[in-house]
């Protein structure tokens, strides 16, 4: 359920702002912000971060993707006065203090990554294949994850990677089942 | 991007109301998943003065229906659809059609609703530097003549030779979807074969669905549920993922118990300015046993009159291999690969 989005000033001005209040990387956030402004934008400029890029600003190169209430998504293509209520999770808050999310771990020790202008959105991609659960191969990563590009061309390293932690997640998952215990985790 | 304002909307007659208001005599465009609005925004192809943001209704169900059939909600995302159990046990061709477009950070966020009224994607329509009659009604069409590698070989005008780029839109066309779409006045059901348009002479009308009103929901008929052990999607493009299509083809056989085609569905994407079906062709695969002859009859007829552009002339003779091979893969059973969605099938081939 959406809650109502205030408008601060007069409707008719050609500039008008919007109070919205949402969680990033699980602090709360009220700000207001011109209808205009995209998710990344918002991310980046108002919040300070800077860790997740725009490549293309498209929705064509993925370099922007973050999640949002644990789904994956190309932040250029949505606009921050639409996110109230919303929780989004950014490349910044995939750690938990100075203990790295699986995934990155991986992906220092597949090596995948070269200029890592990609690799925020690559992350958060990443997790989202996971969570959503349609990927069981090689195969499947490939497809799934084509919608971030690496203009380094680290894919190998980087399916490495994510297939690693998919096969410890997939794993745990039957483990979980056979116990009967519904599978819950949340990667965000 | 134009200054815009923004008010989202809390149920569906407030935002007919919102959109049908013309505020200072702007426009206002009603946002979903926004993937196709807000790109075409920062490209200052389209300029709304005013959004309005129709998430917050609800739309968003996807519900069996008391006749057997399926209920899309219009909000219900592309990947929630693609990967919900009854999408996938009765309707597969939709769940294949809508995996194989875009990328799942897209599906994640575009709308069913959405998919149905997205723009095309021909690159003169993206480039406001030149003339393009669907975007400044009479400016002209640089296509005709131009760079038309991806452009329409059936139904296109002098005016104009885009074609609809949705796979989701190929299926539903194939399955006699309806649209149900809300309006001030009333709620109306629009069959899919009529909800796109060709172009004529008033290419920059996508749609039969008027600015002001709203897609409710998208009905797949019960009897359409038959189609789905031997259904498939095939979708030529220039590279193996995340492209649009050059071809792509939406094939459903009903198969009886003697073997014989009971009734077969066609349609097919990327050839025209919407999903391309005619109902003479699949009747002539009726009550035959499955064979490639009665196929390439069947794909003859649908492509009759076919034009090339110049650069898109391989798609006529691409479009026939392409229905022969979508027909071969369904009757040999449906298959559900998210690795490898509509890619065409080698194995299929004899």
């Amino acid at each position: 359920m959406r809650a109502s989005v205030s408008s601060r000033r007069d409707k008719e001005s050609p500039c008008p702002r919007y109070l919205i209040t949402l969680t990033v990387n699980g602090s709360k956030h009220q700000v207001d912000v011109e209808a205009w402004t995209s998710l990344l934008d918002f991310l980046r400029n108002r919040l300070g971060l800077t860790g997740t890029k725009k490549g293309c600003d498209h929705g064509q190169c993925g370099a922007c993707t973050v999640l949002v209430d644990g789904q994956r998504i190309n932040s250029c293509l949505t606009m921050a006065v639409m996110q109230t209520h919303k929780s989004i999770v950014t490349v910044e808050g995939l750690a938990e203090g100075p203990r790295l999310h699986p995934l990155q771990q991986a992906f220092i020790d597949r090596d995948a990554f070269q200029c890592g202008y990609c690799t925020p959105g690559q992350l958060c991609s990443a997790i989202g294949l996971i969570s959503e659960g349609q990927a069981r191969s090689i195969d499947d990563i490939h497809e799934l994850m084509s919608g971030n590009l690496c203009r380094c061309g680290a894919y190998p390293q980087i399916v490495q990677a994510i297939a690693n932690v998919l096969d410890g997640e997939l794993a745990a998952r039957r483990e979980r089942s056979s116990s009967d215990v519904a599978v819950q985790r949340d990667d965000a | 991007m134009n200054p815009f304002s923004y008010v989202a909307a809390k149920e569906p007659g407030s935002a007919i109301a919102a959109l049908a208001a013309n505020e200072g005599g702007g426009t206002a465009c009603m946002i979903a998943g926004g993937t196709n609005l807000i790109d075409l925004m920062k490209q200052g192809v389209m300029h709304p003065t005013r959004l309005v943001d129709i998430n917050a209704l609800p739309m968003a169900a996807i519900e069996p229906m008391v006749d057997g059939g399926l209920r899309l909600g219009a909000l219900a995302r592309n990947s929630e659809t693609a990967y919900h159990p009854d999408v996938r046990q009765s309707y597969p061709l939709v769940s294949a059609a809508i995996l194989s477009g875009a990328s799942p950070q897209l599906r994640n966020m575009a709308s069913n609703g959405g998919n149905v009224l997205q723009r095309t994607r021909c690159q003169y329509f993206y480039d406001v530097a030149v003339a393009c009659n669907k975007r400044e009604p009479g400016s002209g069409c640089p296509a005709i003549g131009g760079l038309n590698r991806y452009h329409a070989i059936l139904g296109a005008s002098p005016g104009c030779i885009a074609v609809h780029p949705s796979d989701f839109c190929v299926a539903l066309a194939a399955l006699d979807a309806t649209v149900v779409v809300q309006s001030a006045g009333e709620e109306r059901r629009v069959a899919f074969a009529d909800v796109h348009r060709l172009p004529g002479d008033r290419p920059h009308m996508d749609t039969t669905i008027a600015s002001d009103e709203l897609i409710v929901a998208i009905e797949l008929p019960a009897n359409s549920a038959r189609f789905a052990n031997h259904s498939a999607y095939i979708k030529i493009r220039d590279r193996a993922s995340y492209a649009f299509a050059l071809v792509s083809v939406a094939a459903g056989l009903d198969i009886g118990d003697d073997g014989r085609i009971e009734s077969a569905r066609v349609a097919l994407g990327g050839v025209a300015h919407k999903p391309w079906r005619i109902e003479a062709a699949e009747e002539l695969l009726q009550r035959e046993m499955p064979n490639d002859e009665a196929y390439e009859r069947c794909a003859a007829r649908l492509l009759e009159g076919a034009v090339g552009q110049g650069q898109n002339d391989f798609k006529i003779s691409m479009a026939l291999r392409a229905i022969v091979r979508a027909l071969q893969t369904a009757a040999a059973g449906t298959r559900i690969d998210t690795a490898n969605p509509g890619r065409p099938d080698l194995a299929a081939r004899e």
